[in-house]
């Protein structure tokens, strides 16, 4: 069965008891609004996956819910990329024709597009221009789902002049907060526990991956799965194993892709390879963007998993894998602080050290990562699954179009 | 004789806002609680019951987690855990023993306690949104099935959220119970249940001990 064609009763088994009815009422309360996102692509990306599903659920709540994607040149692409490295700290360089050109596709989309309904979500910094075109009628919402913590003066000053527009933000994190006049709403990102990358799996299927991958089982598995980027930390991860390694026998998978469009990716995949070295009980996959069935396999497999990030926009690879009952051992930064109890579903760390021992500590206890399995699977439950963020976002339809 | 009016039981979710007040040292989360609305004092020291369904060890309320775990001040996150906000008859007085609270700490501490390694403070404030849970109650017997079954929000939104932002000092469980069915000594006694002490799921459950006692004794006397 095709994920779009799943309603929100296949989601009644997962989410915690009761969920399903509660967002039946909660729904009752804005029947028949009209609640518009607009966001940049229709595949690919956090954002799109979380919205092919959604959309769906939300008509089916009794909401007009409907998806625009907006249309953009190569150059279009290329600013907006650079807004977003830009957004997240790095420094970028905006020629005046860049920012002309940004706000041009912007005023064509919104001609095309005509975006109005009684919330329009206007998602990341694509087409947050958009709003010079607003109708009188309707609330407009800017939905900010990058880490926009330290971002490039320059660049902000700029999407300010269009955020201050909005009637409310929303962000990810707290950090991400920033000064403005208006609202500012928290609504964490979420997993979708029906996707590939989070479905159940049988024995069989998992096994038959890592024999694709040929990964053997036969000793404990270590994984972290994430991008190759050096905030990820990827040669800290094969430093901690080498600690562990003294003591007990694992194997260390570290599984990534985008290294193929990305020249520091490959660079830092470079790196991560040469790290490794002819260690043979260390496996560093380069996957495509679509492996989700393989990442959902490693997952499973793995006895604790890492994502011992040094900074993280909100890193829900960390909810991935409490969901699939694993511990998880991730950098104090950014979202992980928020998935991880410590102590309750795994640790916060703070330097290749700490992650070493907290990794000894867990794998001489077993019944400790079974335990701790189990409460993440339940935080994740309660706090991380789709179905609360489309709680999230039916709250916000209420409350602003009350 | 009139039926009483039905107990009618709400669930309810909260939609988080920033308010962009933060605070590194502890002199800096005592400024910052000085100026933050009330709402965002009963954020961080009440929905943490609505947010928090785990046993996590965490103490419960937001300022005293925050200068234990983030700022690793100990001290200062026992003595703001053990402040009651059950004790105290308004938001502005739970307001003023917090303040007074951080203020006697740090005024012998020579640097005051900041976050090195951890997270700032973050002052949010939240939007309670009730919602029907499709439940009522005309009897107490029906009022104790419907309470056994209800959504633990429905808990937080009759017996902290209505005594706190809505008015009702003793909770709309008590006051039900008093006006509608006439039962002064439980609605007293429900209406001094701490819910700080235990939990949204620790109300349930001495509620339905303190109901079922009644009912024994009804149905008792009804054998007779």
């Amino acid at each position: 069965m095709g994920n779009s064609v799943l309603g929100i009763d296949a989601y009644r088994e997962v989410a915690p008891k009761g969920t399903i009815d509660f967002l039946l009422r909660l729904a009752e309360r804005a029947r028949g609004r009209r609640f518009l996102h607009v966001n940049s692509t229709r595949y690919g990306g956090g954002v799109a996956e979380i919205l092919t599903r959604l959309v769906p659920i939300m008509g089916e709540l009794g909401i007009k819910a409907d998806w625009e994607v907006i249309e953009g040149d190569p150059e279009f692409f290329a600013t907006t990329k650079a807004f977003h490295n830009a957004l997240q700290g790095t420094e970028q360089v905006f020629t005046e024709a860049m920012l002309e050109h940004y706000l041009e596709v912007n005023r064509a989309n919104a001609e095309r597009l005509r975006p109005a309904g009684d919330l329009v979500l206007i998602h990341d910094p694509q087409p947050a221009a958009m709003i010079e075109a607003r109708p009188p009628e309707g609330k407009w919402v800017w939905r900010c789902h990058i880490d926009l913590s330290t971002p490039q003066r320059r660049a902000w000053a700029f999407l300010r002049r269009h955020v201050l527009r909005y009637n409310a933000a929303v962000f990810s994190l707290p950090a991400f907060a920033q000064q403005l006049p208006l609202p500012q709403f928290l609504v964490y990102p979420s997993i979708d526990p029906l996707a590939e990358k989070n479905r159940r799996m049988t024995k069989g299927e998992i096994a038959k991956i890592l024999a694709n991958l040929q990964i053997p089982d036969d000793k404990p598995i270590l994984l972290q799965v994430s991008r190759f980027d050096r905030f990820k930390d990827p040669i800290g991860v094969i430093n901690a194993y080498r600690l562990v390694k003294r003591d007990h026998d694992v194997r260390l998978v570290l599984a990534g892709g985008g290294a193929a469009d990305d020249p520091e990716g490959a660079q830092v995949l470079a790196e991560v390879r040469e790290a490794a070295g002819r260690d043979p009980d260390v496996y560093v996959l380069d996957l495509p963007s679509n492996a989700h069935l393989q990442i959902n396999a490693l997952q499973r497999s793995a006895t604790i998993v890492i994502q011992k990030s040094t900074r993280e926009g909100f890193g829900l690879t960390v909810a991935e894998a409490m969901w699939k009952g694993k511990p998880v051992i991730g950098g104090a930064t950014g979202g992980i602080t928020v998935q991880i109890l410590y102590g309750v579903t795994g640790y916060t760390v703070n330097s290749v050290e700490g992650c070493a021992y907290r990794i000894r500590h867990l794998l001489s206890n077993p019944a400790l990562m079974r335990k701790m399995g189990e409460a993440g699977r339940e935080h994740v439950r309660r706090n991380f699954l789709v179905t609360r963020h489309l709680r999230d976002y039916l709250s916000l339809l209420v409350h602003l179009t009350a | 004789m009139a039926q009483p009016a039905p107990f009618v039981f709400f669930g309810c979710i909260e939609l988080r806002e920033l308010l962009g007040l933060r605070a590194r040292d502890e002199r800096e989360l005592l400024e910052q609680l000085e100026r933050a609305p009330l709402g965002s004092v009963y954020y961080h020291t009440h929905s943490v019951f609505l947010r928090h369904h785990q046993v996590t060890g965490a103490y419960p309320n937001d300022f005293a987690n925050w200068v234990a775990f983030q700022v690793r001040d100990q001290v200062l996150g026992e003595r703001l855990a053990v402040v009651d906000p059950f004790a105290f008859g308004s938001l502005e007085a739970l307001r003023e023993e917090l303040v007074s609270v951080i203020d006697d700490h740090i005024a012998t501490l020579h640097p005051v306690p900041r976050v090195v390694f951890g997270d700032p403070f973050f002052f949010v404030q939240s939007h309670v949104i009730e919602v029907p849970t499709g439940m009522e109650a005309q009897s107490l017997g029906e009022f104790r099935q419907c309470l056994a079954e209800v959504d633990a929000s429905s808990i937080y939104f009759h017996a902290l959220e209505s005594r706190i932002r809505r008015g009702h000092p003793h909770g709309d469980f008590a006051e039900w119970i008093d006006r509608a069915l006439g039962l002064s000594p439980l609605a007293e006694e429900i209406a001094r249940i701490n819910p700080y002490l235990g939990g949204l799921e620790e109300i349930r459950l001495r509620m339905l001990r303190l109901l079922d006692a009644v009912l024994g004794r009804e149905a008792a006397a009804g054998g007779e």
